[in-house]
């Protein structure tokens, strides 16, 4: 259809009393694309997803969602947006199969297609058993899966999901996973608001981190993870004599002699053989090794410490 | 692929949220019994309680509860609005506190349609209410003498202060910070009847509150529907009718507009 930004934003300023949330905000989220941001608790995440979904307008910036201005065609982004928040926004009084009407109805569904929908979308989150329990009743979980039901019944082509997996348990966050895929699949654009690194370097494909109002750095998760130092292997000794020698036979190694760890930073099967054979060389013999890449986490703690640490640290 | 139409309908939308709350009321029909329940126990208390004593100081020696229960029925019957209202004030507001209603500000929806459904379905709420109080009344003795135009003038002046009070309630409940505090504002509304002509003429009264009492909506109010029932002299039913229905019109407008805007700035919290 268009090749358009899905959500193009700049300059995105936002301020509570004399408390700015947001300092200048770009994005740009290509269509068919997952986002996500990735920040702290209070880092304008929300605060972000709600200005984008019409709910609070920014301060100042130019904002297009699906090619519209939330300030001045509300409803026309309103028709284009699904919103999955950090609390379930379910009815508890109605039960699943009334909340999932309710939505057919507030998106002019015909009647048939309606409960037609609503039956798919219960079947599709495993809740066809509690379809006719008051959502009151249900666990977290199972209101979560209601909440994203209602937003998919009007078929968005843009979804937010704010923090969709916080307090779930491993195996629902797998299965909203999936379903985050499936949509992609099928053309869906998503913006995922997320704490959890994992979360983002499986789903998405461009990730900014968001630090104090700030996005201080954008990319994909491997270009993320480039920007911290590299990965390192560990050995472990039982001997503190046994690590002096090792130190001896590595000297650009790190050794630790409160944990008896000898640190080297790099990472691949060659620099393990290496580092091997040389303690074999100087007959040592490790208890244990063990090689760690970096991950998000590695990016997150990097870039999100606080005033003074928001530089990536250079070595 | 999506069949779905866009952009707001606001009949359409107010009726799918009416239905929303009819299903809410339905879940819980122990707070339409106790909202019911009210006024039937004052009814029942004032006229076996006061009103021998009343009713002989309202008419005379040789009057008694009979005459207290034609008196009062009326200003019974704002009692029972006023009590819906109440409720419906706790309902907004707490309404307001899900995340539900987010939901529905983040679609393409008749921004006001949530309101618009709560005042709907209190009207429905009040009018099965006010059926039963009517009945209860009669089942005590209460008689009129009102013709089939009477009747129809008081059902439609008991329509128009339902839907004054309902509105009114509806900002009071956007306008309460707290879940709580919505519970306790509207409380003047169950007294106002008594500061009024409703239970007592408002000749009876200390000239400081027979002032209040006379210029305070529940008096023409309550003086229109005595008029209305042929329970009381109809000199003045045209002032009072006229009085009371523009009040009605007053509140109703005031508080839909008190309402809206209350409604798209919480959304800016």
């Amino acid at each position: 259809m268009t090749t358009a930004p899905a959500v193009h934003a700049t300059g995105v300023y936002k301020s509570y009393g004399s408390h700015p949330v947001l300092h200048g905000i770009d994005l740009d989220i290509r269509p068919g694309t997952v986002f996500a941001l990735l920040g702290p608790n209070g880092a304008g995440k929300t605060t972000l997803v709600r200005i984008l979904s019409t709910l609070v307008p920014p301060d100042a910036g130019r904002i297009r969602i699906a090619g519209h201005d939330p300030a001045t065609e509300p409803d026309a982004v309103r028709a284009a947006i699904g919103v999955t928040g950090q609390f379930s926004a379910v009815d508890g009084l109605l039960t699943g199969t009334e909340n999932l009407r309710l939505m057919a109805d507030l998106h002019h569904l015909p009647h048939d297609l309606g409960r037609l929908r609503a039956r798919e979308l219960l079947d599709r989150f495993d809740l066809s058993d509690a379809a006719d329990r008051r959502a009151a009743t249900y666990s977290g979980g199972m209101r979560r899966r209601l909440d994203l039901a209602m937003t998919l019944i009007g078929s968005p082509r843009l979804l937010f999901l704010d923090e969709p997996t916080t307090g779930l348990d491993p195996r629902s966050r797998r299965h909203l996973w999936n379903e985050v895929r499936e949509l992609v699949a099928h053309g869906v654009t998503v913006l995922l608001t997320t704490q959890y690194l994992e979360e983002a370097d499986q789903l998405a494909e461009t990730v900014a981190v968001l630090d104090g109002g700030r996005i201080v750095a954008q990319g994909s998760p491997a270009h993320l993870k480039s920007l911290v130092p590299g990965g390192h292997i560990e050995a472990r000794f039982t001997d503190p004599g046994d690590l002096d020698a090792a130190s001896t036979a590595l000297p650009d190694a790190l050794p630790d002699p409160d944990s008896l760890t000898l640190q080297l930073s790099a990472d691949g099967v060659p620099a393990l053989r290496r580092m091997l054979s040389r303690l074999d060389e100087a007959g040592v013999a490790p208890v244990d090794v063990s090689t760690r890449r970096p991950d998000l986490d590695d990016v997150f703690l990097a870039l999100t410490g606080g005033p003074h640490t928001r530089k990536v640290p250079q070595s | 692929m999506t069949v779905a139409t866009h952009g707001p309908r606001p009949v359409g939308d107010s009726l799918t949220m009416l239905r929303r709350r009819l299903l809410h009321m339905r879940r819980y029909p122990s707070l339409t019994l106790m909202l019911i329940g009210q006024p039937i126990v004052l009814l029942v208390l004032f006229v076996n309680v006061f009103g021998a004593t009343l009713g002989a100081g309202l008419a005379g020696p040789g009057a008694g509860r009979g005459e207290y229960l034609t008196y009062i029925t009326p200003a019974i019957l704002l009692m029972t609005i006023s009590s819906v209202a109440l409720a419906t004030a706790l309902g907004v507001a707490t309404d307001m506190t899900e995340a539900i209603v987010t939901r529905f500000r983040t679609m393409a929806i008749a921004r006001t349609s949530v309101l618009t459904g709560h005042v709907v379905a209190a009207f429905v709420q009040t009018a099965v209410a006010l059926a039963v109080v009517v009945l209860v009344a009669v089942a005590m003795g209460f008689r009129t003498a009102a013709g089939p135009l009477g009747w129809l003038g008081a059902v439609g002046l008991l329509a128009l202060v339902t839907v004054a009070l309902t509105w009114f309630t509806v900002a009071l409940g956007l306008a309460a910070d707290t879940v709580e505090s919505a519970s306790n504002t509207p409380l003047f509304l169950v007294l106002l009847p008594f500061l009024g002509s409703g239970f007592v003429p408002t000749e009876s009264m200390p000239v400081w509150l027979r002032w209040f009492a006379e210029y305070q909506p529940f008096t023409p109010m309550i003086d229109a529907l005595r008029g209305l029932l042929g329970v009381a002299p109809s000199d003045g039913l045209a002032t009072s009718s006229a009085l009371a229905a523009g009040w009605c019109v007053v509140i109703t407008v005031a508080s839909y507009l008190w309402a809206r805007r209350l409604y798209r700035t919480r959304a800016a919290r």
